[in-house]
């Protein structure tokens, strides 16, 4: 049994992927980005209502919880920012948290079975983790809070492949400010 | 214990990490309170930092506005003026400064001759949340404000705090599906429920289908909700149709038409009364009636060429007897038979009376008539009338056919 454990174990730590994709960031920029993310979202729809649709917390999630590789990284950097969000927000605080928490966590566990840096793949899980923030928001807000949230399935989609397109550059962007890999 | 920690190391943090946002979200919703230390250090910390930001972009676009209107005039002083696309866009910087000043002015006198008492702040941002309506604006507790103080503009409520923070406050608006308040309609004042919808318009609820609320009609704030003061004005109601139940009230508001830079958060209120409608109608003008003609109530066509809708005016309902002008032809014949009655003393509706004589000639003078040749029957009875002329009577205007028929059956 133990012998299992130990396979199952390397198998992941160890794996080639995991080890040759680690990137690492200055200080300034793990703190700087998810708050610049945050302020952006907290600011610029006042001007541009259409943006208020970006969910670039979300994105800065994906994309450390991708790049570090770790799920505890993406838990803890998951629900840091959604904790963030949710005390900007008149909601009670964890629902964002909590999402973002196991968006965090998935992200860095699909970068162990992904190469990250290929465009295609960061669009597709763009995607995916997008509709995926929506729809988890939508269950909880239903099932924790009693509240009666339309989840109108064709724009959630719509906002879904906006914020793929959107990662795409912006990870680019991000992918310049690494320290080492 | 710890291989199991060592082994589940990831999920353990996972989980760790869900059960306490689990317990912090089922502690806020048991309770109905918040984490108030947590917002306020992310308030605190976002704040400063938007005010910044604020304060870089508006001198930021003041500056490239003033830079390109400086520049412009310079190039019109040097061209004396000859540039008409130059100085249309020193027009519309203009406008756009007097219109901000205007809205600034209006702020403030709307301030000073309201009797609540306000704070006026600025919107610094929105908050997070995909369809969420609330903004942040640059007053907190620091001011005097307080949660569940009303938030308005001149032009109407805006929305409510809903939370307070030292440095900046959130308003939730009008138009997030949350909101809710209670309002009275202006012209039937009508009782409901304001609530948004996420969008621009928000609906009036609890309105019963039985009672009436038109199109165009304005709403006002009841102050039944104790956040709002009565009599402030909320929208117009755009679409009124009727419902399963309620009826379908949307209405426009009127504080959110003109942009929310500015608003005002209402720290004393004071109930208002609804003020009463304007009249929708103008006043229609109308003549004096004619006089009445005094002398002959029969001349022919007196008063058929009138205009039919003045008719109603200037000739009320009068009885039969009046000296006033006739209305109809056949007002006209029952005057004539009536008098025709009376000269022959006939009373109508007597069987054994017959019918009176319809031909004499009412009109028709004594010393008009000439002498009734030898051997001819006078028609008109002697005590009342001279005799008239075949010529005279056959110039009276005869009764119609109908009535010549059958004269009895008519009954004036």
């Amino acid at each position: 049994m133990s012998d299992m454990g130990a396979n199952f174990r390397t198998d992941f730590s160890e794996s080639p992927l995991l080890k040759k994709g680690v990137s690492k960031y200055h200080i300034a920029a793990i703190i700087g980005i998810p708050l610049a993310a945050i302020l952006f979202q907290v600011y610029v729809p006042r001007f541009f209502e259409r943006l208020s649709y970006l969910e670039l917390p979300l994105l800065v999630t994906v994309y450390f919880s991708l790049m570090r590789r770790s799920p505890v990284v993406g838990v803890l950097f998951g629900a840091g920012i959604g904790l963030a969000q949710d005390s900007l927000s008149h909601n009670p605080l964890g629902m964002f948290g909590i999402v973002k928490t196991l968006v965090g966590y998935f992200a860095a566990s699909m970068s162990q079975r992904f190469d990250v840096q290929n465009a295609g793949v960061r669009l597709v899980l763009g995607f995916f983790f997008c509709f995926f923030h929506q729809f988890f928001y939508w269950v909880l807000g239903r099932a924790l809070l009693g509240e009666a949230l339309d989840l109108d399935l064709q724009t959630t989609l719509l906002v879904a492949v906006l914020n793929a397109l959107v990662a795409v550059p912006l990870f680019h962007i991000l992918d310049k400010l690494k320290v080492t890999e | 214990m710890e291989f199991f920690l060592n082994r589940y190391r990831n999920l353990t943090v996972l989980l760790v990490a869900i059960v306490a946002q689990l317990v912090l979200l089922a502690y806020q919703v048991k309770s109905n309170g918040e984490v108030r230390l947590i917002r306020v250090w992310a308030v605190s910390a976002v704040t400063p930092l938007a005010r910044v930001i604020e304060a870089g972009r508006s001198g930021t676009v003041h500056f490239i506005r003033d830079y390109f209107v400086l520049l412009h005039v310079r190039e019109e002083n040097q061209r004396l003026k000859s540039d008409l696309d130059r100085t249309k866009m020193d027009n519309q910087y203009l406008q756009a400064e007097l219109s901000t000043a205007d809205r600034a002015k209006s702020l403030a006198i709307f301030q000073q001759q309201s009797p609540s008492k306000t704070i006026a702040a600025h919107v610094i941002g929105n908050t997070t949340g995909v369809g969420a309506k609330v903004v942040i604006v640059d007053r907190g507790t620091g001011n005097g404000i307080q949660k569940g103080m009303a938030v308005i503009t001149p032009d109407g409520i805006v929305g409510k705090v809903t939370s307070a923070y030292p440095t900046a406050s959130f308003v939730l608006l009008i138009t997030d599906p949350s909101f809710a308040a209670g309002v009275i309609s202006q012209k039937n004042h009508v009782h409901g429920t304001l609530k948004g919808q996420g969008y621009s318009t928000v609906i009036v609820d609890y309105v019963q289908n039985e009672q009436k609320v038109e199109p165009g009609e304005q709403f006002f704030t009841s102050g039944d909700d104790r956040i709002f003061p009565k009599g402030l004005p909320v929208g117009e109601a755009t679409v009124v149709r009727e419902g399963k139940s309620y009826k379908e009230i949307f209405v426009t508001p009127s504080g959110l038409q003109n942009g929310l830079e500015e608003v005002l958060i209402v720290t004393e209120g004071a109930h208002m009364a609804i003020p009463e409608p304007r009249p929708t109608a103008q006043p229609v003008h109308l003549q004096e009636p004619p006089p009445a003609e005094s002398s002959d109530s029969s001349a022919p066509d007196s008063t058929t060429d009138a205009a039919p809708d003045q008719v109603p005016a200037q000739a009320p309902a009068q009885p039969l007897t009046q000296n006033g002008p006739l209305t109809t032809d056949a007002d006209r014949l029952v005057d004539q038979y009536r008098k025709i009655g009376q000269a022959e003393k006939h009373v109508y509706g007597q069987s054994a009376g017959g019918a009176p004589n319809f031909n004499i000639n009412l009109n028709a003078r004594p010393s008009d008539a000439a002498p009734a040749p030898p051997g001819t029957q006078s028609l008109a009875p002697p005590a009342t009338q001279s005799p008239a002329p075949r010529a005279a009577q056959s110039a009276a205007p005869p009764p119609p056919a109908s009535a010549a028929k059958s004269p009895a059956t008519r009954r004036p």
